[in-house]
């Protein structure tokens, strides 16, 4: 289909990986939320920085690593412009959205006592609740759970009953990897702060679709991977207001985030360095950049619009097949369709699908309390990008169509 | 006949009939249908296979020096795949069941089953079984 707004034949020749076949038909990529296509554009990145300037970053007098540092720190810049954060300094390179949750979960555990309470929401991928209910462990703080609706949305009364002066974080995502709400984090962010309780937002499945303003937002701590946002696996952000980050204790030790050491003492590097101990993924933080400004040139507005008429057209088709029940029914959603077939296995759809090259997620998606919520044991997981097309949508319904044919 | 070799031999030439991969996962959903279902009793969470996205309840017992089986699962591929496993290595000597290899599993053209990294776990399912023969073997000696 053409767009007069947006060519996405065009744009799937960006992706070299969109022209394979996999069990002798074409693949159909549905497997979005879990990991975004890469660019020939970022993939150049990468390759371009083992060929011509691959050195240790920062420190290095020579040619090469200064070339490196530069791009490395290029990319930080383009980060703190895209997320509108207040300083470079703010922008935390991690290895994805999990390490950035850990650094702030283990940093919080000199700040909490037994009297303390951190609020969680009931859609949460587990990374946002294992490293939490490590921290309760060692700090003896209770977790509380935010309650959602049978349409997949937080319960917003009962989280205003839930916050309390105890509440000293809030935790949760921008997005439900696997009913695709859209959670409104504004709201959450101001009452929590209201109550005086810092908020961490999980924006890993926002991010491919939303472009957010962190400073808007006020939020207090923001993580995101850049493999979901057509960039390299193994590197992610974390952002952290400045006076935060400062008095966050360092998650690892070792060369980079020192100022001064001697065997009696080590003093610690400023932000961002901080936290960035030992060798980083440089190659990966620089396609990280550079994904970005592939995002961008495409344009977010762009992109949620084509997605929300790939998300309709998706839903529409879906809904027409006996048997089918959606989970995560909200208005405001990014283009994921969490589903079952009436009395058929996710596990069983999944593997019909990939036989007609189609690539689904099934299972639980690594959100039991999902699961448990719906008192089911997965979904199937079909989640859209923008360089999908309405007509590979045709083919999910058709294989969806063949595999119930099969399994029922 | 009924030695490991025979039956596995038996599943190849059968499989070889199929066309394409959609009467071949007709043929195992089939097959899920004729398992020799676990008892109710077995049905519980410590005889869950780890490793598993589906439910794979195993159950094994030792008659006459030779091992029988029985399964059930919630996914019909995987009740399938464990019903093929059941009828090569079920009503056979543990050490026979020990010495066996699963290579037939590739011939069948279901390769791609066989990956540790699947869900479904079929790589558990073979431990598992061989994890009882090698009790069961023990017993006897």
């Amino acid at each position: 289909m053409n767009y007069n707004y947006f060519n996405v034949k065009k744009v799937r020749e960006d992706f070299p990986i969109l022209s394979r076949k996999v069990n002798g038909k074409p693949i159909v990529y549905f497997d979005n939320a879990a990991t975004s296509q890469t660019p020939t554009k970022v993939i150049d990145v990468i390759s371009n920085y083992y060929l011509k300037y691959n050195a240790n970053i920062h420190r290095g007098v020579h040619f090469l690593s200064q070339e490196a540092t530069e791009a490395y720190e290029n990319s930080r810049r383009i980060i703190k412009n895209h997320f509108n954060s207040k300083g470079t300094n703010e922008v935390i390179f991690t290895s994805g959205a999990t390490h950035g949750i850990n650094i702030v979960s283990s940093g919080y555990s000199k700040f909490l006592n037994k009297n303390d309470e951190l609020l969680v929401s009931n859609m949460e991928h587990h990374s946002n609740i294992v490293p939490w209910q490590m921290l309760c462990e060692s700090s003896g703080a209770k977790l509380r759970v935010i309650p959602m609706s049978s349409n997949g949305e937080l319960i917003m009364d009962k989280f205003d009953e839930l916050l309390s002066s105890k509440t000293k974080l809030v935790f949760l995502n921008h997005v439900s990897n696997v009913l695709g709400t859209i959670n409104p984090i504004e709201e959450i962010i101001k009452r929590a702060h209201s109550v005086g309780a810092k908020v961490l937002i999980d924006g890993a499945q926002a991010s491919p679709h939303i472009k957010t303003d962190l400073q808007f937002l006020d939020v207090d701590y923001y993580v995101t991977s850049a493999h979901k946002m057509c960039g390299p696996t193994g590197v992610g952000m974390l952002y952290g207001k400045k006076d935060l980050l400062n008095n966050l204790p360092p998650f690892q030790g070792g060369g980079e985030m020192i100022s001064e050491v001697t065997f009696d003492k080590t003093t610690y590097a400023d932000l961002p360095h901080k936290f960035e101990a030992g060798t980083p993924n440089i190659s990966g933080v620089i396609a990280f950049g550079a994904a970005i400004d592939y995002l961008n040139s495409i344009g977010f507005d762009n992109i949620s619009k084509y997605e929300n008429e790939l998300l309709y057209y998706g839903e529409q088709a879906i809904k027409k097949i006996d048997g089918i029940q959606i989970y995560g029914e909200s208005s405001n959603k990014t283009p994921v369709i969490s589903f079952n077939i009436n009395g058929i296995h996710p596990y069983d759809i999944g593997s019909i699908l990939d036989k007609m090259g189609i690539a689904v997620r099934t299972g639980h998606h690594c959100a039991q309390p999902i699961m448990d919520f719906y008192k089911i044991p997965g979904t199937v997981r079909a989640s859209f990008s923008f360089y999908n097309t309405m007509e590979e949508i045709d083919l999910l319904i058709k294989g969806l169509k063949k595999a119930k044919m099969m399994l029922q | 006949m009924n030695n490991i070799e025979s039956i596995k031999d038996d599943i190849i030439s059968e499989f070889s009939l199929f066309e394409d991969w959609m009467q071949k996962y007709e043929h195992i959903i089939e097959l899920g249908k004729s398992i020799p279902i676990i008892e109710l009793k077995f049905k519980v969470d410590e005889n869950i296979i780890k490793g598993c996205q589906s439910k794979v309840w195993l159950h094994a017992e030792l008659k006459e020096k030779k091992v029988f089986f029985s399964a059930d699962s919630d996914a019909i591929i995987t009740k399938g795949i464990i019903a093929i496993l059941i009828r090569v290595f079920s009503n056979q000597e543990p050490k026979k069941i020990l010495e066996s290899d699963t290579k037939f599993i590739d011939q069948i053209g279901l390769k791609e089953h066989l990956s540790p990294t699947r869900a479904n776990g079929l790589v558990s399912m073979v431990k598992q079984i061989k994890m009882y023969a090698l009790v069961f073997n023990i017993q006897i000696n």
